[in-house]
């Protein structure tokens, strides 16, 4: 029977959440790294052995761990993390010119094909890659320097890399999103970039066709429609159908479409799951409910799945990287909150249980299928 | 032999106990000790001082016989005690309020 493995990262360590294929019973492995904030953990889809986690802390600095056991044992890998030649200034909040400094890695996205490559996005915002296991990184540069770097600006946590997305059916295209620059596409494996913004509209800023400033926060693809993305904005929920040539909104009735999580069904690519936040000042669910919501239709038509989840005084936030999929025949959904639980859906959000309760306030998500 | 007590993560981290022992050629400074802890346990590397500059990181302290010595020259001469093992060489999380 296939095996479910979650991988959670929060503020104060790793776990590692394992069931069989009925995923009614969890083992809960962890803390790893403890006292440690895990911004990602993930691992990789071609040797799911192999994970990588971002090990970070205000004090020491950041560490990147590897598994080569699914999770049992880790070893601390390269924390090198230099940016290429001289780094040159992005803009501050008050838009003076502030040097490009590293502060940590917000997400690990393991290579399709290798499972010794893997990117790292990271605050500042820059990508690296290492292709020998998370020993020595690597900046791919022309990111930074195609142009628009020098114009990007923090938002209020930080500017940090924080979705990278790889096409399985174009080797060489990669998909990536920062806060709050936007997002930037690469058709030839990370040497050349552009935005991809077109058709994003944010309150603050004023040049209705400003390519760069935009406030993502999270970009999705299904990996047998890679052309079509899905976005949660700072305010908006949006949609490409040209691998983010343009962009059109399909919040349609979401009640506010504030929001950090979106994630595409393993099997239906035009299904797809969000959890909207009251609002950029207010980071927690309307309503004291905890409701995901959830679109069959692509985005505009979206109904709220709420059996087993708070139905009131509930106001935990879902951040970013808190949302993930299975690939079992029926999809599983995971996400987890600020207030430490973490929600399974063995029924594609139909109906929600909580595989733990009280753990610290989660950072990340993610989920291997296991055969 | 030099003697450096470590924070509780930098223990967990490099698999160390609450002391260790360093051979350090000539005069100890901060930085010829924190070269022979990082020779040592290349996992520390980046975690107290930066990878490049060098520069302590800004929430670790160093402390010796008893003195904040964070803000001493790094090549300035450790205290006789500390040089001597008498005394330890602390590497400390700066307390962060709350």
């Amino acid at each position: 029977m296939s095996e479910v493995r979650v991988l959670v990262g929060t503020r104060k360590g790793a776990f590692v959440l394992t069931s069989d294929g009925n995923r009614r019973r969890w083992d809960i492995n962890g803390p790893f790294f403890a006292g440690w904030e895990i911004y990602h953990i993930k691992g990789s889809k071609v040797d799911p052995n192999r994970i990588y986690a971002s090990q970070c802390s205000g004090w020491f600095g950041q560490q990147i761990q590897r598994s080569n056991d699914g999770g049992k044992t880790w070893e601390p890998v390269g924390n090198q993390f230099v940016y290429d030649g001289v780094p040159g200034t992005h803009m501050w909040y008050d838009g003076t010119p502030h040097p490009w400094e590293f502060k940590r890695v917000w997400h690990l996205e393991p290579s399709l094909t290798d499972p010794d490559t893997v990117y790292a996005g990271v605050e500042d915002a820059a990508l690296f890659r290492s292709t020998d296991g998370g020993t020595s990184w690597h900046e791919l540069a022309g990111l930074r320097r195609h142009g628009t770097g020098s114009k990007w600006q923090p938002g209020a946590g930080g500017m940090g890399l924080h979705t990278i997305l790889l096409d399985p059916s174009h080797p060489d295209r990669m998909f990536i999103a920062i806060s709050a620059a936007g997002t930037f596409r690469t058709d030839d494996a990370g040497k050349t970039w552009r935005p991809i913004n077109r058709g994003l509209h944010s309150q603050y800023i004023p040049d209705p066709n400003a390519e760069v400033g935009h406030c993502v926060h999270r970009i999705a693809m299904h990996p047998a429609r890679p052309g079509v993305l899905y976005m949660q904005k700072h305010w908006d929920v949006m949609r490409s159908d040209d691998a983010g040539d343009l962009w059109h909104e399909v919040s349609g009735n979401l009640p506010t479409d504030f929001g950090f999580v979106i994630d595409v069904h393993a099997h239906e690519p035009e299904t797809i799951y969000v959890v909207p936040i009251k609002s950029d000042s207010e980071h927690f669910v309307p309503d004291g409910k905890l409701r995901v919501y959830r679109s069959r239709t692509g985005g505009n038509d979206w109904e709220p799945l709420a059996k087993g989840l708070p139905e009131r005084d509930c106001y935990v936030n879902v951040l970013r990287d808190a949302m993930a999929v299975d690939s079992l025949d029926s999809c599983g959904v995971y996400f987890g909150t600020t207030g430490g639980q973490v929600y399974a859906s063995a029924d594609a959000g139909d109906s929600w249980t909580a595989i733990v309760r009280d753990f610290p306030a989660v950072m990340s998500v993610e989920v291997q299928t296991l055969p | 032999m030099i003697r450096v007590v470590l924070p509780h993560h930098l223990r967990t981290l490099a698999h160390v106990g609450a002391e260790v022992l360093l051979d350090v050629e000539g005069v100890a400074t901060q930085h010829l000790v924190l070269d022979a802890l990082e020779a040592r346990y290349p996992v520390l590397r980046g975690t107290i001082r930066d990878h490049v500059t060098r520069k302590r990181r800004p929430f670790v302290r160093f402390f010796a016989c008893l003195e904040d010595v964070s803000h001493e020259p790094p090549d300035a001469p450790l205290p006789d005690a500390v040089a001597s093992g008498a005394e330890p060489f602390y590497v400390i999380g700066a307390i962060a309020g709350g």
